[in-house]
C-alpha cells in the first residue's frame, strides 16, 4: 500500500497576510485513484491546487510526489518545473485555453518541452532535421490519440475558442494529458456542464484512471460526480480537513453535514425568523 | 437624433430638422477655420475675412447629408449621385479658394476651369463622370439587405482567395521585389525608396516577432536598430572590421540589449510593458547623444565604410591598389548604380531570411509556445513552459533583426546619428505591424509599402500628403480595425485542408 502514495501532503499551511486559506492539512493521494476534494466555497480547495502546481509557494508544509523515480519536493519546484519535471498537470477552474489557437495546436503546445528538447535549442527544427521530424510525428500522434480519447477529433482544426463550452472542458482536460503527467489536477472539471455531458465526464476520468494508471485529484461541486467515480473523498471547511474517507462514509459523516447545511441552531434564531425559514423554504 | 438615423421613412420636417443640424455642425467648424485668416499687409497683420469659405463649406455639407440622407432611405439612385456630384463640386472649389487668397465671388473656380480650354473642360467632365460613376454604383440597390450581404459575400471570397493562396502570393510578391531593379535599373530614386521601404519591412518582420507572435507590446524597438547601427559604426572605424564580420555581430550585440530589456520587463504586459519599453529606446538614444567619446554625440559617426562585395571587390570608382573594382570583376562598364542595387539585393536577402526564420520558428515548439504565452501566460506555466526564456527569446531574437537592419542601414547611409533613432521611428515600425494585422507576414510588406512608400512617392504633394496620409490611416481603422490582413493561420492541420479550414470560419 505504502509503494503506491503518489500523492502526500503534510502539514499543508497557506496564509495570505491574516487570512489562513489551509491550515494545516495532511492527506494522501494514490496512484490508480481518484481523489476528490470537496467543500463550501472558499474552503480553500484551489488554494490546494495552486500550492501543488506552483502558483503559489505554501507558507509551511511539505508536498511529496513519488513520481517513477523518486520522490520529489514540490514546494521547492518552481513554478512552471512542476509540470515540467516532476508531471503535474492541471485544469483551470475558469477555462484556460489557448482560443486563437487550433484544437490541435493547444494540444501540441502542451508537449512543450518534449518538441523543445528534440528541436535542440529550435536549430535542429529550423533545418528540419530528422530528430525534430520524428517527435513532431510523435506528439502528433499523442495529440490525436488524445482528441479521439476526449471525442473531439472532428474539431482538431477548429479554433479552441469556436468550440461549446463543454467541448472546452474536455479539450483542457486533453491538453493537461498531453503533459504526460503523473498526477492530474482537475478544478471543477463538471462545472457548467449538463448531465450527459457530466457522465460522460465520469466515464472519460474514469478511463484515464484505469487506462494511463494516474493519479487524479478533483475538485467538484457536483456531487453525482464525485460520488460516483471517487475513490477517496476529503472534505475541506475553513481550509481544515473535517473529513477523509471513501465516498459513503463521508456521505453520512456528520461535520460534513454540518458544512454544508450549516448548524441545527434554530433555538437561537428570534422565532419569527426561525419560523419563516421553515415555512417558505424557497424564499431567497 | 437616435430615431432619425434609424427610421425608414422622414418627414420633411425631420429631413429640414436633420439638414440643420448639420448646417450648424458645419459652421461651428468651418468659421474658425476656413472663415478667418491672418494677411500679411504692409500696414501689418490684417484679418481677412472669408466668408465664402464658410458659406461653401455649408453648402457642401447640407447637399453631401442630403445625398446620405436619399441614400439612407433608399429613394433613388440619380438623384443621389447627381448631390454626391454637386458637393464634391463645392468641396474642389473650396479647396481651390483656400489656397488662392483672392476673392471670386463672380465667377467659380470650377466654371472656369471647365471653359477655360477645350482639354480642360474634357478633364473636368471626366472626373465630375468618375465622381457620378462611383456615387452611381456605389449606392444601394433599392432594398436595406441586399447589399451588405453581396460586399460580405465578396470580402468573404477574397479573404478564402488570399488565405488559401497565400504562398503564392507570397511568392509572386518575392518574384517582383527580385526583377524590381531589372525594371527601375536606372532609377536611382526608385531603387532608393525600394530599398527604404525593405528596410522598414525588414525590422516590421522583426519587430512582428515581438508584437505579433509573443504578444509584447515594444514601444522602443528602434533602440535595436540603433545599437546594431552603432555596432557596425565603431567596430568598423575603431578596428577596421569588415561589414560581413560586423553584420553577425551586430547582431548578436542587439540581441543581448533584447535580453538586457527582456529581464526588468518579465513580469509586465500591455500598458506597463509599453511605457517601460518607451522608456528603453529612450535610454538608448539619450546615451548616445551624451557618450560623446564613444559615439560623437549629436554630431554622430561619419563615412562609415561601404559594404564591398563580399570581400572580393570594390564600388568605388577609384579603387586603392590591390583592389578590384566591381565593374573590373565582371568586365562591365562602372556604374554608380552597382552600389545601389547591390544594397537593394543585400537588404531583399536580410529580408527575407528574416520573414523565412520567422515562418519557419512559428511551426517550431517556440515559435508555439510564443503564440500561447500571448494567449495565455498562466496556462502556459501550468503546461511546463519556461514563460522567461520563452519571453527573453522573443525579444532576442526580434532584436537580432532589428541590429541586422541597423548595420545595413548605417553602412547603406554612411553617416548616422542619434535623430535617426527618435521614438517616431519605433512609433511607425510598430504602425507597420499593426496596420498589416498582427502577426501576418505579407500584411506587414503591404503596410510598409502605404506607410513608407506612399508618403515618399507623393511628395510633390507637400503639406497635403500627410492629410491624405492621415485619413488613410483614419480609414483603415475603421474598416480593418485589426490590420489590413488579420487573419492567423493555423501551424498545423490535421484532417482540413486550408480551404475548408478558411470556409467554415465564422468572419
Amino acid at each position: 500500500m505504502t509503494d503506491n502514495k503518489l500523492l502526500e501532503v503534510e502539514h499543508l499551511t497557506m496564509r495570505f497576510g491574516g487570512l489562513v486559506a489551509i491550515d494545516d492539512l495532511s492527506f494522501t493521494a494514490r496512484k490508480r485513484e481518484i481523489t476528490a476534494i470537496i467543500g463550501p466555497n472558499g474552503a480553500g480547495k484551489t488554494t490546494v491546487f495552486n500550492c501543488l502546481t506552483g502558483f503559489y509557494v505554501p507558507t509551511e508544509g511539505r508536498l511529496t510526489l513519488n513520481a517513477n523515480d523518486g520522490p520529489r519536493l514540490l514546494e521547492r519546484t518552481e513554478g512552471f518545473r512542476i509540470s515540467r519535471n516532476n508531471g503535474v498537470a492541471r485544469t483551470f477552474q475558469n477555462i484556460r485555453l489557448f482560443t486563437g489557437m487550433t484544437v490541435l495546436e493547444n494540444l501540441v503546445v502542451a508537449q512543450h518541452n518534449r518538441l523543445m528538447d528534440a528541436s535542440l535549442f529550435s536549430l535542429a527544427g529550423l533545418f528540419n532535421l530528422k530528430r525534430y521530424a520524428n517527435a513532431e510525428k510523435e506528439a502528433l500522434e499523442r495529440a490525436k490519440f488524445w482528441l479521439n480519447k476526449t471525442g473531439l477529433y472532428e474539431f482538431a482544426d477548429w479554433d479552441a475558442g469556436n468550440l461549446a463550452y463543454g467541448n472546452q472542458r474536455r479539450l483542457e482536460i486533453a491538453r493537461a494529458m498531453c503533459v504526460e503527467p503523473s498526477l492530474l489536477c482537475l478544478d471543477e472539471p463538471a462545472a457548467g456542464l449538463n448531465p450527459r455531458e457530466s457522465a460522460e465526464l465520469n466515464l472519460l476520468l474514469q478511463s484515464i484512471r484505469d487506462e494511463q494508471g494516474i493519479g487524479l485529484l478533483l475538485i467538484e461541486h457536483d456531487m453525482s460526480v464525485v460520488m460516483q467515480i471517487s475513490d477517496h473523498v476529503i472534505v475541506l471547511d475553513y481550509g481544515k480537513k473535517i473529513a477523509d474517507g471513501n465516498p459513503e462514509a463521508v456521505k453520512n459523516d456528520p461535520a460534513v453535514i454540518r458544512a454544508y447545511l450549516g448548524e441545527e441552531e434554530d433555538d437561537e434564531l428570534p422565532p419569527e425568523v426561525a419560523q419563516d425559514l421553515h415555512l417558505d423554504p424557497k424564499a431567497q | 437624433m437616435s430615431s432619425l438615423l434609424t427610421s425608414s421613412r422622414l418627414t420633411p420636417g425631420e429631413i429640414v430638422k436633420e439638414l440643420a443640424f448639420f448646417a450648424v455642425l458645419a459652421v461651428m467648424m468651418s468659421v474658425m477655420i476656413l472663415g478667418v485668416e491672418t494677411v500679411d499687409r504692409p500696414t501689418g497683420l490684417e484679418l481677412a475675412l472669408r466668408w465664402d469659405l464658410v458659406l461653401i463649406a455649408i453648402c457642401a455639407t447640407v447637399v453631401g447629408r442630403l445625398a446620405l440622407i436619399v441614400r439612407r432611405e433608399h429613394l433613388s439612385r440619380l438623384l443621389q449621385a447627381i448631390l454626391i456630384v454637386i458637393s464634391a463640386l463645392m468641396v474642389f472649389e473650396m479647396f481651390v479658394r483656400f489656397r488662392d487668397l483672392d476673392d471670386r465671388w463672380v465667377s467659380p473656380v470650377t466654371f472656369d476651369m471647365a471653359t477655360q480650354s477645350v482639354g480642360r473642360a474634357i478633364f473636368f467632365i471626366c472626373l465630375i463622370a468618375v465622381v457620378f460613376a462611383i456615387a452611381y454604383f456605389s449606392a444601394s440597390k433599392g432594398r436595406p439587405t441586399g447589399e451588405e450581404d453581396d460586399t460580405k459575400k465578396i470580402s468573404a471570397k477574397l479573404q478564402v482567395v488570399y488565405r488559401t493562396n497565400t504562398k503564392k502570393i507570397g511568392m509572386f510578391g518575392i518574384a517582383f521585389f527580385i526583377i524590381f531593379p531589372l525594371i527601375f535599373g536606372e532609377n536611382r530614386s526608385a531603387i532608393d525608396l525600394a530599398t527604404l521601404v525593405m528596410i522598414y519591412i525588414m525590422l516590421g518582420w522583426g519587430l512582428n516577432i515581438v508584437v505579433g507572435l509573443a504578444g509584447l507590446l515594444d514601444l522602443g524597438y528602434v533602440a535595436f536598430y540603433a545599437v546594431g547601427a552603432y555596432s557596425y559604426a565603431l567596430l568598423s572605424q575603431h578596428f577596421g572590421l569588415s561589414f560581413w564580420l560586423c553584420l553577425p555581430m551586430a547582431g548578436l550585440f542587439s540581441a543581448s540589449f533584447g535580453i538586457m530589456l527582456g529581464f526588468p520587463v518579465l513580469r509586465l504586459r500591455g500598458d506597463y510593458l509599453a511605457i517601460v519599453t518607451l522608456g528603453f529606446g529612450e535610454i538608448v538614444r539619450v546615451i548616445l547623444i551624451n557618450w560623446y567619446n564613444l559615439t560623437g554625440g549629436p554630431d554622430g559617426i561619419a563615412s562609415i565604410e561601404r559594404p564591398s562585395f563580399f570581400g572580393l571587390a570594390d564600388f568605388s570608382r577609384r579603387v586603392p591598389e590591390g583592389v578590384t573594382r566591381f565593374s573590373d570583376l565582371f568586365g562591365i562598364e562602372y556604374s554608380s548604380m552597382h552600389r545601389l542595387i547591390f544594397l537593394y539585393y543585400l537588404i531583399l536577402i536580410l529580408a527575407l531570411v528574416t520573414n523565412f526564420v520567422t515562418m519557419r520558428l512559428r511551426k517550431l515548439p517556440i515559435g508555439r509556445a510564443w503564440e500561447a504565452l500571448r494567449e495565455d501566460e498562466i496556462a502556459c506555466r501550468s503546461l511546463g513552459i519556461n514563460p522567461t526564456n520563452t519571453k527573453l527569446s522573443a525579444f532576442a531574437i526580434g532584436a537580432m533583426f532589428g541590429g541586422f537592419a541597423g548595420a545595413f542601414f548605417a553602412t547603406r547611409q554612411g553617416f548616422i546619428s542619434p535623430e535617426s533613432f527618435t521614438f517616431l521611428e519605433s512609433a511607425v515600425i510598430l504602425a507597420i505591424v499593426v496596420m498589416g494585422g498582427m502577426g501576418s507576414q505579407i500584411g506587414v510588406v503591404l503596410a510598409a509599402i502605404v506607410m513608407i512608400g506612399f508618403p515618399e512617392m507623393f511628395r510633390e504633394l507637400a503639406e497635403y500628403r500627410m492629410l491624405i496620409f492621415g485619413a488613410g490611416m483614419v480609414a483603415i481603422m475603421l474598416w480593418r480595425p485589426r490590420g489590413l490582413l488579420s487573419f492567423r493561420d493555423p501551424t498545423i492541420l490535421l484532417g482540413m485542408s486550408k480551404k475548408e479550414k478558411v470556409a467554415g470560419e465564422k468572419p
